[in-house]
Formats: C-alpha cells, sequence, structure tokens
C-alpha cells in the first residue's frame, strides 16, 4: 500500500497539468513501515527525454543522485517515482515495465484533455513478470 | 582487489539490506558478475536474459560512467567506489 498525504497527492496532480501535453516525472520521498510505503514529499523532477516528452519520461542518473542525496539529507528514502499519462490510461505499459526495479512505488496519473483523472500506483514483480497494483491511501 | 560496489535502495533487499558489498575483480564486469553470482536475486534486475547489462542500469566507477570509459572492462583499484545508478524510464506505451 502506498500513503500519500493530501499535499503531495495535489501536487502531483498540478504538475501534471502544467506539463500536459508532455509527460511529467517526479520522486516520491518518505518511509516504509512493515508493508506500506508512506510518502512524507514529492519532489518535482525534470523530464529530460528530449526527443519525444508526450509519451516517455526519462530521469537521468544525476538527477537520481541529487533525489537520493535529498533524501540521506533528511533521513528519509527513495520511495518511488511517478509520472503522467497523456491522454491515456494510468495503466503501466510495456516499456514502463522493462525500466522499473523491485521495491518500488510507480505512481501514474491519467490526464485526460488537460485535466488529471485517475492515479494508480504499482509495485514490479520480483521475477519482472509484471506490476501488481497497489492501493493508493491519502492522508492529512 | 577488494573494490567497494554502492547498491542503490530498491536492490539492497537483495542484498541482506546491504547499502555497499565489497568484492573482488579486476574489472567492472568480473565485480558486477561476483556480485549477482553472490546475491542471486540481483541477477535479471541487472542484466537482460542474454546477459547484456540493462539499458537503465548505468555503473560508475568514482564519477565516470562506464560506458564513456572501457566498459565492463574498465579496470577497476581497490580504492574505487562502483555505484549502480538506475536511470529511471517510462512512458505510455
Amino acid at each position: 500500500m502506498l500513503k500519500l498525504n493530501h499535499n503531495s497527492l495535489r501536487r502531483i496532480q498540478l504538475h501534471a497539468m502544467r506539463t500536459y501535453p508532455e509527460e511529467c516525472c517526479g520522486v516520491l520521498l518518505g518511509k516504509g513501515e512493515g508493508n506500506a510505503r508512506i510518502v512524507r514529499s514529492v519532489v518535482e523532477l525534470r523530464n529530460q527525454n528530449d526527443a519525444n516528452r508526450e509519451r516517455r519520461f526519462l530521469v537521468t542518473p544525476e538527477d537520481y543522485r541529487k533525489a537520493e542525496e535529498q533524501a540521506q539529507r533528511e533521513g528519509i528514502e527513495i520511495l518511488g517515482f511517478y509520472h503522467s499519462h497523456p491522454d491515456h490510461p494510468a495503466a503501466p505499459s510495456q516499456f514502463d515495465l522493462e525500466h522499473a526495479l523491485p521495491n518500488w512505488s510507480y505512481v501514474i496519473i491519467s490526464v485526460d484533455d488537460g485535466v488529471p483523472r485517475a492515479m494508480t500506483s504499482w509495485s514490479l514483480q520480483h521475477d519482472r513478470s509484471h506490476f501488481e497494483q497497489e492501493k493508493i491511501e491519502a492522508y492529512h | 582487489m577488494p573494490t567497494t560496489v554502492l547498491i542503490p535502495t530498491p536492490l539492497r533487499g537483495f542484498t541482506d539490506k546491504k547499502a555497499s558489498v565489497v568484492l573482488d575483480g579486476e574489472t567492472v564486469g568480473e565485480l558486477l558478475e561476483q556480485l549477482a553470482s553472490q546475491y542471486s536475486g540481483l541477477r535479471r534486475h541487472l542484466f537482460t536474459d542474454g546477459g547484456e547489462l540493462r539499458s537503465f542500469v548505468n555503473v560508475y566507477v568514482n564519477d565516470e560512467d562506464i560506458r564513456s570509459l572501457q566498459k565492463n572492462k574498465t579496470p577497476v583499484r581497490e580504492d574505487d567506489v562502483v555505484s549502480i545508478i538506475p536511470a529511471i524510464a517510462g512512458g505510455r506505451f
């Protein structure tokens, strides 16, 4: 399960609206507790895919390192990443699957004609065969 | 010679929660092979079925990407730090 506070949820929605029709991306920071990942904050990242931002996103190793350093400074962890699917369902693609790692949450937000719609979260199975959808619980 | 390899957070579940592992090897390729042999759950996340390093898995020796050095054949020394850093990518189709 992924627990997201309302502020983080809203920030993801606004980020997705702002970058539409291009994909947005960002990192989820927080702590794991048992089977739950509890997001304390989200950090917007620049989509570094130069060629095709309408249907691809990329976080470079440099940006990843900076996010990891920020998490360490704050005594928390990277719990996963979010990205948007403009005019497309909030379900992971084969491309998402091929580029995912286990033990992280992958949040996808669908943006329909500039309006944020469904938000889902997914976790890669250890055998890399598929994503398992996980529940998102909003908290204050 | 012993070289430190840093493990990214999501893969520490396969290395008994260790953030770094000290391994013996002359090249990056040898170190990664050792790592995948010692912690077998890691292999499929680092390498394709054909044994190639996955495109989104970046390996740095200190601050240099091995793709701009000698890739798997990049030599390592005892005081080098090898980091595995994922590039995060995806998209709608």
